[in-house]
């Protein structure tokens, strides 16, 4: 080998191994992330799980937790994505500010999101009064509340998401479609929409799961009333201090959900590049 | 009155573009010019997918000028097709007929036609990335033709295919704007493609027109440097007096018109002969000292870029660069008759 060969192959070597500064805080950081879900695995009672997970109580929330995810979704697709279409494609007066609103749910600590629920659509709220007296409409401490609880937190992940899609997209699509006689409306939805599809799919995905473990605006917003408005997160937290082998056992449902998600997403977010 | 009666003015700061343009029923126009000479921008604005600052725009007596592109009665093909990926060849075919009210299956009916006018009857379920180039450039085609627009516009068409398939595809664009009885606009920085293609052709440089007339005309009287350039021309513009003509600079051309005033004068790089000595007893009445600055090749021809008492393009044979050791620096005559030349009033 020659000289200027051996030296290649050290560098080689040097670069694969990582400098030991760098080593020890990175391998930390990995067990601090998953030694407490090992934890957790390794303290299941595995043997009383099948009781524990059939009893109406689990199942109830379980049920809840996966309607209200879902309803939330459901909203934030239908205002989520043409709010993401405008922030991507129209250009007008404050947008910078618009988006920054958009993302504050992102980073508001839930509880306050919770609390400003209430100021809103509470029954004294600022929309919330009008609700209740034209249409007798009341939101918090309801089912309809989980929803709109979760929405409002898991929202901001999906519109994020699609704006994303929508301004890697090639805005030019929509430009032939015009051409071809589409109004903005029709090549959004025959032409856009299609082309962002799994984009969208991806928002939706994390805002659910979002919305699935979401707790502080919940309980703020719609308490934590069994069968009604008590979500497996909920659920949990109320197990840990009466019964804490039902709060790991249910603790699992949520991890299992939690994995698949991350599995049906791989594709997207665990490619490195 | 038909046709296509158009002043673009568009004013983009830096860049300004003000073109005016008139086309007849059944004539195709080719927009030729260099890469950012607006000609794109120019089929934008007759497209209404970029706004007029000034101008006009009207088609068979119709104003269009702040008709939104939607309800132009135009059809585009975009440089790289722009056809949904999500669609099949037939549904992008019937995606215009479709936003134009026709119920679902008269729309793919209309598409089945145009795809079958197109030889591509076969190809109608085939979604695009399954299609090759000249099979997605028809494609396009059909698709900007059932909309049954007074007005097409072709941009660079051709460009995105490889040389072989070009040729092919450029035959039958020929003739599908040959069958096509209202206004077609196509932009391209090709000469060949703009030759084929049009009946008239529309020099654009920096945002405005700079000569237009029949690609024969142009080819034989180029009135820039791009254009002479591009049809393969050295080009001058110079002073007449009788068959001398004066260039800008000092050197002399000899002519066999009989000329005065300002005139442009042009032969072919084919027609220089190059000599390493100063000739004796050549019949050529023009004779340059030149330096070679560069030597390109073109297929089994060298083209050898000179400068010196004229600054010109000569072309020869390896063989002839070969004997003659031509390198960049090289001092060497160029020779032209003047019956190569030909001279026109500037």
């Amino acid at each position: 080998m020659t000289r200027t060969g051996k030296t290649a192959a050290r560098r080689r070597r040097l670069r694969a191994g990582a400098p030991v500064p760098l080593l020890v805080p990175a391998l930390l950081g990995l067990a601090f992330l998953v030694v407490p879900l090992i934890a957790l695995l390794v303290r299941a009672p595995w043997r009383s799980m099948p009781e524990l997970l059939t009893s109406a109580e689990v199942w109830d929330a379980l049920r809840l937790s996966l309607v209200c995810a879902t309803a939330a979704t459901a909203v934030s697709l239908v205002v989520g994505v043409p709010l993401a279409w405008l922030l991507a494609r129209v250009e007008f007066p404050g947008r910078g500010l618009v988006r920054a609103l958009v993302t504050l749910p992102l980073v508001l600590p839930p509880v306050v999101g919770g609390v400003a629920l209430l100021m809103a659509l509470g029954r004294n709220g600022i929309v919330g009064q009008w609700l209740d007296s034209w249409f007798g409409i009341t939101l918090p401490f309801t089912t309809a509340g989980v929803v709109v609880a979760e929405a409002f937190v898991a929202m901001p992940f999906l519109v994020i998401s699609v704006e994303g899609t929508l301004r890697a997209a090639d805005p030019r699509f929509e430009e032939a479609a015009a051409t071809l006689g589409a109004s903005r409306f029709t090549a959004f939805r025959r032409v856009t929409l299609p082309l962002i599809a799994p984009g969208v799919a991806a928002g939706a995905v994390l805002a659910w799961a979002r919305a699935l473990g979401e707790f502080g605006a919940t309980i703020t917003f719609a308490g934590n009333f069994p069968g009604r408005t008590q979500t497996m997160p909920l659920a949990v937290y109320l197990a840990l201090q009466s019964d804490p082998e039902a709060a790991i056992a249910l603790s699992l449902v949520l991890l299992a959900v939690s994995v698949a998600v991350l599995a049906g997403l791989r594709d997207r977010w665990m490619t490195a590049s | 009155m038909t046709g296509l009666d158009a002043h673009l003015v568009v004013d983009r700061g830096e860049f300004r573009l003000d073109i005016a343009l008139t086309v007849a029923p059944g004539e195709v126009v080719a927009l030729l010019g260099p890469n950012g000479a607006g000609k794109s921008t120019a089929l934008r604005a007759l497209a209404g997918l970029t706004p007029l600052s000034d101008g006009h725009l009207q088609l068979d007596g119709e104003e269009l000028d702040r008709t939104p592109p939607e309800h132009r009665p135009v059809g585009v093909v975009f440089q790289d097709y722009l056809l949904f990926p999500h669609l099949t060849a037939l549904d992008n075919v019937a995606f215009g007929p479709r936003c134009q009210g026709a119920s679902r299956a008269e729309s793919r009916a209309r598409a089945a036609e145009w795809l079958d006018r197109m030889g591509l009857a076969d190809h109608a379920q085939a979604k695009p990335r399954r299609l090759s180039g000249g099979q997605a450039q028809r494609v396009a085609l059909a698709r900007a033709l059932a909309l049954n627009p007074r007005l097409l516009l072709l941009d660079e068409p051709l460009a995105a295919l490889d040389a072989r398939t070009r040729l092919e595809v450029r035959a039958a664009l020929r003739r599908h704007l040959a069958d096509f009885e209202a206004v077609a606009v196509l932009v391209t920085h090709d000469p060949l493609d703009a030759m084929v293609l049009a009946d008239r052709l529309v020099v654009v440089e920096h945002g405005r027109v700079v000569q237009q007339g029949a690609p024969s005309h142009i080819a034989r009287h180029p009135r820039t440097d791009y254009i002479a350039q591009l049809v393969g021309l050295n080009l001058y513009r110079g002073e007449a007096d009788g068959h001398a003509v004066r260039v800008e600079g000092a050197a002399e051309v000899i002519t066999t018109e009989d000329l005065r005033g300002p005139v442009f004068v042009a032969f072919p790089p084919s027609a220089v002969t190059l000599h390493r000595d100063r000739p004796t007893g050549s019949s050529a009445r023009n004779l340059w000292r030149c330096e070679v600055a560069g030597l390109e090749s073109h297929g089994d021809q060298i083209r050898a870029d000179l400068t010196g008492e004229l600054a010109l393009a000569a072309d020869l044979t390896t063989v002839a660069a070969a004997e003659l050791e031509l390198h960049p620096g090289a001092t060497v005559w160029a020779t032209v008759k003047a019956a190569e030349t030909h001279a026109y009033p500037a």
